[in-house]
């Protein structure tokens, strides 16, 4: 580990906070539907939108139908991908004459980007036209963000509203998003990452001889449009097959820095916003708080990991850190501080390869995923996410004092404790689930590339990653097969809403019951014992059920790394 | 509820339309018009260009040297080497009896080299994208024996290109300093052959 490496952690951190506050606000007036300076430009799309749409902005809706339209949009957006990869042959802008996607591999990317995972099965340079990439793929990268953000507005409105049946529009939040903040900053983010060399071009590829004479073909598209709402999304779905980490997506150290900002900073001013919502900040920066410590945690042991190396090249006479998989333009710190960003985030984006981090540097991100990614988290989910953990939390504290609990207001009761441990559960269950069929059937025994427990590790980590939305992958794992495209659709599907539903019947709940003042009885939800008590809630019921798959892969892992054992 | 489904059908198409018009189309291609005119270069694959000017490259993308008198970038997963089409990492594990194998023949070979120094790490791992444009300076030092001798060239001149190649980021803490491999090559070429 370098000073230089832990000043860059340290500065992250900085401008992340830095940016948290101004985020917030920004939110909270799409939160309110309140005017923005932006409504002037794209406020007639926005009513354009509504009219054509028939959608009355202002008409409350009740949690049930807040679900139920968003699935059905969801669906829809779901249906229209699989088309168009299906048929990107006959559709302009296929300059490489590619074939129409795979039932499975089409269903399986289509799933993907609409759950927010973009869990990436294809190498899109040898794979999708021009076309599928913007059409196909980056209307999603900005409708799953939306509607992530939009559902995390449905449930501050729970905790805010008193004895109110409405969570809002999902309409309104949805469109106002996607224009209000999504676009505009996409628009800004990807013309300074052409700036800094991101390709933006219709034409597919660029030939060339190389200063020794050979022939090499360069691939090229629309990178940056893609790119800039890959981050801010947190989707993480490349152009490229090797994501971040291909020069082409992520070209230097300051784009690196940007595109680990673009990743968290929506989901760091979210929690100021809900803060806001429900009329104390402190609220906020105490979630952000418990987030930020476990963070920082994660770092600390992955970058450490990283920079001592691995020991069975030491061993060969390779000397420092364990840069394979990694680019040197990164080098260690920024490629493990990314790695922790990505998947606290349920961003996905790697600009590194996850597969061949030591072990144990692997093993965090993993851990991070089977949290539920709600260490500050994707746009809108990490929030959600964690606003569950926080009921069960005050529940916990309830029962220990023998009182109600509460939290913001609301009395927590059997009904949301019983839906949030019901949206949590989804992830072990599916996880491991799916984790324990495919260590058994030969079709799932078939995919990982690396042998022993790192072979276990690729099937854990691709289930993980999938239920969890999250889309990075130990990426030696084959999972273009129908056997692990169909699985892994389907685990991404039951891990985006499965846990939404219940959500947002917590959040309908809530929304119904009555303002209850804080007493000199009611358990303090700003201090450190409330940020402590987070912190152990999150660590015990979202990462304790993994712990022995943890340690049948990474863990065992390890200690074959340090014995010199190879598989 | 049938009636939450029935009233969620004619906004859910109608905004699949529009916003796929919006945001699949419009978007892109705006930017693409925008980024065309102002930054022509970087848009277009930040391609370099020899005297004739024959595209011989991009300044983003690493491509293969084998020849002794050039300086050498990492190994590469991407197809069979540098392929611009086909990026990817090893993704070998950090128990992999491939990875094992592959680092002790690079290592074999760099140590006839520079007998008795340590490899650089970056020199015997290949890079996530397979693309890599870039050594570490440790790396490229360590290769100045063989190409000055190569090219009959004096060690120090050769020392002196690598240390006034050295690339760092625009803000020195964000990333590693590093070397540009097909810059610092065009560059050595500059340099001309002396008579041996």
């Amino acid at each position: 580990m370098t000073m230089q490496g832990w000043t860059l952690i340290i500065a992250f951190f900085g401008v992340l906070l830095a940016l948290t506050k101004p985020m917030g606000l920004w939110l909270h007036a799409l939160y309110e539907g309140r005017r923005t300076p932006l409504h002037a430009l794209l406020g007639p799309v926005e009513t354009g939108f509504y009219r054509l749409a028939g959608i009355d902005p202002n008409e409350e809706q009740s949690w049930r139908r807040y679900a139920v339209h968003m699935i059905v949009f969801n669906a829809a957006l779901m249906a229209f991908t699989y088309l168009i990869l299906r048929a990107q042959y006959v559709l302009p802008l296929d300059q490489n004459h590619f074939a129409g996607m795979p039932e499975h591999l089409a269903f399986n990317t289509a799933v993907s980007f609409t759950t927010n995972t973009n869990w990436q099965s294809y190498a899109g340079e040898s794979t999708l036209s021009n076309l599928s990439q913007m059409l196909g793929l980056t209307i999603h990268n900005f409708l799953s963000a939306a509607t992530g953000i939009a559902l995390a507005f449905a449930l501050f409105r729970g905790f805010a509203r008193r004895e109110a049946s409405g969570l809002g529009n999902f309409w309104a939040d949805c469109t106002r998003i996607t224009l209000y903040l999504l676009l505009p900053v996409s628009v800004v983010v990807a013309l300074a990452f052409v700036a800094c060399g991101v390709p933006q071009t219709l034409a597919a590829s660029a030939d060339i001889t190389t200063l020794e004479g050979v022939k090499q073909t360069l691939a090229l598209g629309p990178v940056a449009t893609q790119e800039a709402i890959k981050m801010l999304g947190t989707n993480g779905g490349g152009f490229f097959n090797a994501n971040s980490a291909h020069p082409f997506e992520n070209p230097t150290a300051l784009t690196n820095f940007a595109q680990m900002l673009l990743i968290l900073c929506i989901g760091s001013g979210l929690t100021w916003t809900f803060g806001r919502a429900v009329g104390n900040t402190k609220q906020g920066w105490a979630i952000l708080s418990a987030m930020m410590l476990m963070l920082i945690a994660g770092v600390a042991v992955c970058y450490s990991q990283e920079a001592a190396g691995n020991p069975v090249l030491h061993h060969l006479g390779v000397a420092g850190a364990n840069m394979e998989g990694k680019e040197v333009r990164f080098g260690a710190a920024a490629s493990a501080l990314f790695a922790v960003v990505t998947t606290a985030a349920s961003c996905g984006a790697v600009d590194a390869m996850h597969d061949s981090f030591t072990a144990l540097g692997g093993l965090i991100p993993l851990f991070n995923m089977q949290l539920g990614e709600v260490v500050i988290g994707g746009v809108g989910a990490g929030i959600y996410g964690f606003l569950l953990f926080a009921i069960l939390a005050v529940f916990v504290a309830g029962l220990m004092v023998g009182r109600t609990p509460e939290y913001v207001g609301k009395k927590i009761e059997a009904r949301e404790v019983k839906l949030s441990v019901l949206a949590i559960a989804v992830l072990p269950l599916v996880i491991l689930g799916m984790t324990a069929i495919s260590s058994v059937l030969p079709a799932g025994l078939a995919g990982p590339l690396n042998k022993g427990p790192h072979g276990f590790s690729e099937i854990l980590y691709a289930f993980t990653s999938g239920v969890a939305n999250n889309g990075s992958a130990f990426a030696g794992l084959t999972a273009s097969t129908p056997y692990y495209d169909g699985m892994l659709g389907v685990a991404m599907w039951l891990g985006r809403f499965f846990i939404i539903v219940p959500m947002l019947a917590v959040a309908g709940s809530l929304a119904a019951k009555k303002y209850t003042p804080a007493t000199a009885g009611s358990f303090p939800t700003t201090g450190p014992l409330w940020i402590g008590l987070l912190v152990g809630i999150v660590l015990i019921l979202g990462g304790l059920t993994f712990l022995p798959s943890l340690a049948l892969g990474p863990i065992a892992d390890h200690l074959a790394m340090i014995r010199g054992q190879l598989f | 509820m049938a009636k939450d489904f029935t009233t969620s059908l004619r906004p859910a198409l109608t905004l699949t339309a529009g916003f796929a018009l919006l945001l699949g189309i419009g978007y892109p291609l705006a930017i693409t018009g925008v980024a065309q005119a102002v930054f022509p270069h970087q848009a277009n694959g930040s391609l370099v260009t020899d005297r004739a000017g024959k595209a011989i490259g991009s300044e983003l993308i690493g491509q293969t040297f084998a020849s002794d008198r050039y300086f050498h970038p990492r190994p590469s997963a991407a197809g069979k080497g540098y392929d611009g089409t086909a990026s990817s990492g090893s993704n070998y594990g950090p128990t992999s009896q491939p990875l094992a194998d592959r680092v002790k023949g690079d290592v074999t070979k760099l140590s006839a080299e520079a007998p008795g120094r340590a490899i650089p790490a970056d020199l015997a791992t290949a890079s996530g994208s397979g693309l890599d444009p870039d050594i570490s300076p440790d790396a490229a030092f360590f290769q100045v024996d063989r190409v000055a001798k190569a090219r009959g060239l004096g060690v120090d001149a050769v020392r002196q290109l690598v240390r006034r190649s050295i690339d760092a980021p625009a803000i020195a803490f964000l990333g590693d300093r590093h070397v540009n491999v097909l810059a610092l090559n065009r560059a050595l070429d500059a340099m001309g052959h002396p008579a041996p």
